[in-house]
């Protein structure tokens, strides 16, 4: 008894220590906040050298673009439901639904309708509501808060950031699914087998793992550009120039992903008791058949969570996807590069800057919806050394 | 399990890795002792102006791009051994620079500019990273159960930001009168310039790096911080320690591995630093090694790019690689031979 009092902290220390936490989440979060919070003002209040202006956006106001109270009752309703959903709803649901196999199809497509439902609720629903309810309510109706979505129209659909959007979502699904299947296979291979070739093969992927991405940027790009030719044996006359095609920079970020995400499946599969392969073969199962019957039903989660770090990285490129892909298939991040270096007038930084939350937004809820894994994923690795 | 099944289950991986780490790898090696230029030819060109009276006429000798039959640009690769190295390093510049002991113009030179920024940088954010890791897991772990769900949910927004625009939005907290500078100026009543110079973007860049990966850390170590040994610490306070000593002395040793796992990590990774120099769009203040390769491949105002200089900046920036994974790969190698 005493020393469970004696680990429990004197207050002082319990204030001080909790004081620093709230400190440090307000650093995390707050360069996040206020670029969203930027990107729903006018360019005179994003810009305004008074926080409480940003915040307010009085300009946004005057020019008839505000918020009410109602609506903003409305909106942090929705946020806190979206939330809710995503962080205990759909994980609960998924898991208790759906089996194994299924399990990761149940996942895409609840995230996406929750995502897709969200953004339709804040941008559609919400406004309607209020405006049947705003003149109703009398003084909860009218705008306190200055708001506009005017720059996301302007980067959506003037910009043509939605092309720039479906090319992320190209690339990102062809990273994962195939960096998972090549992976899974290379992960239990290196898992079961204790043989000297196997871990020279994780040491050389750990050096490939050092490596920068420019230097294998430059091996390619003279080879790609000139690709029509030296495949032209192969090909003949279609042979295609793999400079700008998205399939070619699918298979370089499913390369440069391979070192971590064996590393990463590998641990996971290692958790698995090598007693079940051995029942299954005793049934009568080859290698294959046990792993894929008896094993992969088991390994959903470390599928999900590596998967979860496969998207991230193909997401969050920019260096490959701004040199191997040209103008018209290029995806989201490099594309906002382009767009913050002609950024010339206030407008087109907040532009800019609503381009930036749009890119973040779908990462935000991921964490939302897939904490637990993301969590357990960086632990897997680490914890073992 | 046989050689063969576990060929066919590493097969596609490994061919994968080949194809596209290990062969470009050895041809961007080839590829920095050669240089591909287009072959020019001196042709005497006279260009005739309207004038009065006569027309006035100028001769002079251009070289021109040489032709093929479809009018594509011939272009010739030539050995030239170490040539683009001395083109990157530019020793006879930096020598010069060093004997007359001017700093100044040491860091003119692109790539020793390069190579200073980087080491520092990972040099500094190491020890930020692992003291503000540290310290954020043990308050995560003193915390009441019911905020750490929430806490862990917000310090994982920095960690899986995407790069570019993480720094993107602290640049914009400082650029200009960006909030955070006109909040500095009101207090110090002065005028600030957060990107006018050198130290003050690399301290932006360190900062943005630290609240970047500093929530990694801290996962790590409070997962760590789960299986701490509860009856040495109660040991420990029958003994009279007091809570500093205990976590000098029990909680520290018992994260040791994962704080070294924590800091080979961080050191490649911010060895690659990049996407700062994007996202502070620092590059006429400070470029990194791996900026400087980038910025050879991308393509001049005549749409050229100078891909043997990149390649001998990308393996002049491997050598720092190498050096970094010496220690890694030799305690992996003693784990495994431990190990069995």
């Amino acid at each position: 008894m005493s020393a469970a009092r004696a680990l429990q902290q004197p207050l002082p220390l319990r204030l001080t220590s909790n004081a620093f936490l709230a400190l440090w989440c307000l650093i995390a979060a707050f360069p996040i906040f206020w670029i969203m919070v930027q990107s729903f003002k006018t360019p005179v209040d994003a810009y305004d050298s008074n926080a409480l202006n940003v915040i307010l956006g009085p300009e946004t106001l005057a020019r008839g673009h505000g918020m009410s109270v109602l609506q903003i009752l409305l909106g942090v309703g929705a946020i806190w439901l979206t939330i809710r959903l995503a962080s205990r709803t759909l994980p609960s649901f998924v898991r208790g639904s759906m089996d194994g196999g299924l399990q990761w199809l149940g996942w895409i497509i609840g995230a996406s309708a929750l995502g897709i439902g969200s953004v339709v609720a804040l941008f559609g629903v919400v406004p309607w509501i209020s405006d049947v309810l705003n003149p109703m309510v009398g003084p909860l109706g009218v705008d306190v808060v200055g708001l506009t979505t005017e720059h996301y129209k302007t980067v959506w659909v003037e910009r043509g950031f939605f092309r720039n959007f479906q090319n992320s979502l190209l690339i990102t699904a062809g990273v994962v699914t195939i960096s998972l299947s090549v992976g899974t296979l290379a992960g239990y291979g290196l898992a079961r087998s204790g043989s000297k070739l196997a871990f020279w093969i994780l040491i050389i992927a750990l050096i490939f793992r050092a490596l920068p991405h420019s230097v294998l940027v430059a091996g390619y790009l003279p080879v790609f550009i000139s690709s029509s030719e030296w495949l032209a044996p192969i090909f003949g006359e279609n042979a295609p120039t793999l400079y700008g095609k998205p399939f070619a920079v699918i298979a370089v970020l499913v390369a440069i992903n391979q070192p971590f995400t064996i590393w990463m499946l590998r641990s996971f599969f290692q958790n698995i008791p090598a007693e079940l392969d051995e029942a299954a073969r005793v049934d009568g199962c080859s290698h294959f058949q046990a792993f894929r019957r008896v094993i992969m039903p088991v390994m959903w989660p470390g599928v999900i969570t590596t998967g979860l770090f496969s998207f991230l990285l193909a997401y969050n490129d920019f260096l490959v996807t701004s040199l191997l892909l040209d103008a018209q298939n290029q995806t989201m991040v490099p594309a906002i590069a382009g767009m913050f270096n002609r950024e010339t007038t206030t407008t087109d930084q907040v532009v800019a800057v609503a381009a930036a939350v749009s890119i973040t937004a779908p990462l935000f809820f991921l964490v939302m919806v897939f904490q637990r894994q993301i969590v357990s994923g960086l632990t897997a690795g680490a914890v073992k050394g | 399990m046989k050689f063969k099944t576990f060929a066919a289950f590493i097969g596609p991986s490994v061919f994968m890795m080949l194809l596209f780490i290990a062969f470009p790898l050895v041809s961007v090696f080839q590829q920095s002792f050669y240089i591909t230029q287009p072959i020019y030819d001196l042709v005497e060109v006279e260009t005739c102006t309207p004038g009065f009276l006569t027309q006035t006429c100028v001769t002079e000798t251009q070289s021109v791009p040489k032709l093929d039959e479809e009018g594509a640009i011939i272009t010739q690769t030539e050995f030239v051994g170490l040539q683009s190295y001395r083109n990157v390093l530019e020793l006879g510049r930096a020598w010069d620079a060093v004997s007359s002991g001017s700093w100044a113009a040491f860091q003119a030179i692109d790539f020793w500019k390069a190579l200073r920024f980087t080491l520092s940088f990972t040099l500094i954010t190491l020890p930020l990273v692992i003291g503000a890791g540290l310290a954020i897991a043990v308050m995560i772990n003193s915390a009441a159960k019911s905020v750490r769900g929430p806490v862990i949910f917000i310090s994982l927004l920095p960690f899986i930001i995407t790069p570019v625009i993480g720094a993107l939005a602290i640049n914009w907290l400082f650029r200009g009168d960006g909030i955070l500078t006109a909040a500095m100026e009101w207090y110090l009543q002065r005028d600030i310039a957060m990107f006018a110079q050198a130290w003050t973007i690399e301290i932006l860049m360190m900062f943005y790096r630290v609240w970047h990966v500093a929530p990694f850390a801290a996962i790590v170590f409070y997962a760590g911080l789960q299986t701490v040994n509860q009856d040495s610490l109660e040991s420990a306070i029958i003994d009279g320690a007091s809570r500093w000593q205990r976590l000098k002395y029990i909680v520290i040793p018992h994260l040791m591995p994962l704080i070294v796992f924590i800091s080979m990590i961080h050191l490649m990774d911010s060895y690659r630093v990049f996407e700062e120099i994007v996202g502070f769009s620092s590059q006429g203040h400070v470029i990194s090694l791996q900026w400087l390769t980038y910025d050879f491949l991308v393509p001049d105002q005549a749409g050229n790019r100078s891909i043997s200089r990149a390649s001998a900046s990308a393996m002049l920036t491997m050598i720092g690689i190498a050096l970094l994974l010496v220690p890694l790969l030799r305690r992996t190698w003693r784990d495994h031979q431990g190990g069995h």
